[in-house]
């Protein structure tokens, strides 16, 4: 058990810092956001199972050779009220450690859901009042303000994609097509709960630098999936002349910032930001051309993902089955 | 036919125009719909408990006002849009969300150079 649980922390190690910097920093993902996107949430959960894992088979070490039997015996000793002997304080640390940090993880993730839920229905009542349907369009409304922006404003039943005047304006038809087909493409795929859970992940360990980057690449990772069922609708060229278009009045407003300056309503504490320039990298695939990964290039990525989370269950579940 | 939500627009756009204190029998005969009474208090409860109309209870009938201007909500709803809330986390994915320093001049030119 002891040499499980050495297994389970150099593998939670492992999934906390060079995994997800060799895949924020790798260029493949942009040719395949999907893919990159499903390796992405194996790694968080691989990584907080076998972080829990590992103190929890730490802990159980007097209690017993494998996971069930350390359980069963841990739970007659908890009603006992009596410690086996060779049982440390520090293992007693490691198994309240492991139920705190579960606590904690699915806490946030409830927080977080209850959150964000209550902001969009206020959300929702103030687009209700303030915005008009557009006819031409369904499920798309239109609000009265100069700043180009779209968004999707996700619902339980229906959806709504939300453009403003400003963008209205700015761009040509084929160009509001191909947005309106990005933000029903976040709808459609559900990207909300996604970025919902990457968000409560950072929540939970604000610490912990390489949350803010997993979120800020999955954040894009949604984008570039967006952009690429848009694709199907429009030519490569219109769609990365609308996200040139509305990325290019970014900063205009008040103030206009200069070079080197930070564009107004940057704000470098967003995990977006820290994915760096985000709209060229978006550009520079669309005018790459659709080369996607190759068929056994991609195999290899999705028996990674399945690996990721085999290797902890299996550690964790084998030794009690044989 | 119209909805609870193109409802409580219309009377929130004739409390934002007239921005004065009104009853539910003035809104009714403001709305160009032909309502029942109860719809308008009901619509207009709905207004009340998400906060965007006050009720002064002291008179009689009651009287509604938006609690503040059209502009005031505006401005609430465009902070979300563009994660500029204070205190709020950003729940909202914009088609292009948070753009790096240099970057928006960067693609100006790429776009002139057309």
């Amino acid at each position: 058990m002891l040499l499980t649980s050495f297994a389970l922390a150099a593998l939670a190690i492992a999934l906390a810092w060079p995994v997800p910097i060799l895949l924020a920093r790798a260029s493949w993902p942009d040719r395949a956001p999907g893919t990159a996107l499903v390796i992405w949430q194996s790694i968080a959960l691989a990584g907080g199972l076998s972080m829990i894992g590992a103190m929890l088979t730490f802990g159980l070490v007097p209690f017993g050779d494998n996971l069930v039997a350390g359980l069963h015996r841990f739970g007659l000793s908890l009603a006992n009220a009596t410690l086996p002997p060779g049982a440390m304080f520090l293992q007693m640390f490691a198994l309240s450690g492991a139920v705190l940090l579960s606590i904690h993880l699915l806490l946030s993730l409830v927080t977080t859901f209850v959150r964000t839920e209550r902001l969009r229905r206020r959300h929702r009542a103030l687009v209700t009042l303030l915005s008009n349907p557009m006819p031409s369009q369904p499920g798309t409304r239109l609000i009265e303000h100069a700043a180009p922006v779209a968004y999707c404003l996700p619902g339980t039943t229906r959806s709504v994609t939300v453009l403003s005047a400003g963008l209205v304006s700015l761009l040509d038809d084929a160009q509001l097509r191909a947005v309106i087909a990005h933000e029903r493409a976040h709808a459609l795929q559900r990207h909300h709960l996604v970025l919902l859970s990457f968000r409560a992940w950072r929540g939970a360990l604000p610490w912990f630098p390489i949350a803010t980057r997993a979120q800020g690449a999955v954040a894009l990772l949604v984008e570039m999936l967006a952009d690429d069922h848009a694709r199907r609708e429009v030519t490569d060229a219109t769609l990365g002349q609308s996200i040139a278009l509305v990325a290019s009045t970014a900063g205009d407003g008040a103030t206009t910032a200069g070079d080197g300056e930070l564009p107004a309503g940057f704000d470098p504490l967003d995990p977006l930001a820290a994915a760096g320039p985000t709209a060229t990298r978006r550009i520079a695939r669309l005018s790459a051309g659709s080369r996607g990964l190759s068929a056994p290039a991609r195999a290899l990525a999705f028996a990674f993902a399945a690996g990721l989370l085999a290797i902890p269950t299996v550690l964790l579940v084998w030794p009690a089955l044989v | 036919m119209a909805t609870l939500g193109d409802l409580e627009r219309s009377v929130m756009d004739v409390l934002w125009d007239r921005d004065a204190a009104l009853s539910a029998n003035d809104l009714r005969d403001a709305l160009s719909a032909q309502l029942a009474a109860t719809t308008v208090l009901t619509v207009l409860s709905r207004l009340e408990n998400k906060g965007f109309v006050t009720r002064d209870r002291d008179s009689r009938p009651h009287l509604y006002r938006a609690a503040t201007t059209r502009a005031d909500h505006m401005a609430e709803l465009m902070h979300e849009v563009l994660g500029t809330a204070p205190d709020r986390e950003a729940v909202l994915a914009r088609f292009v969300g948070q753009v790096a320093p240099g970057e928006a001049a960067a693609l100006r030119r790429l776009l002139d150079g057309k």
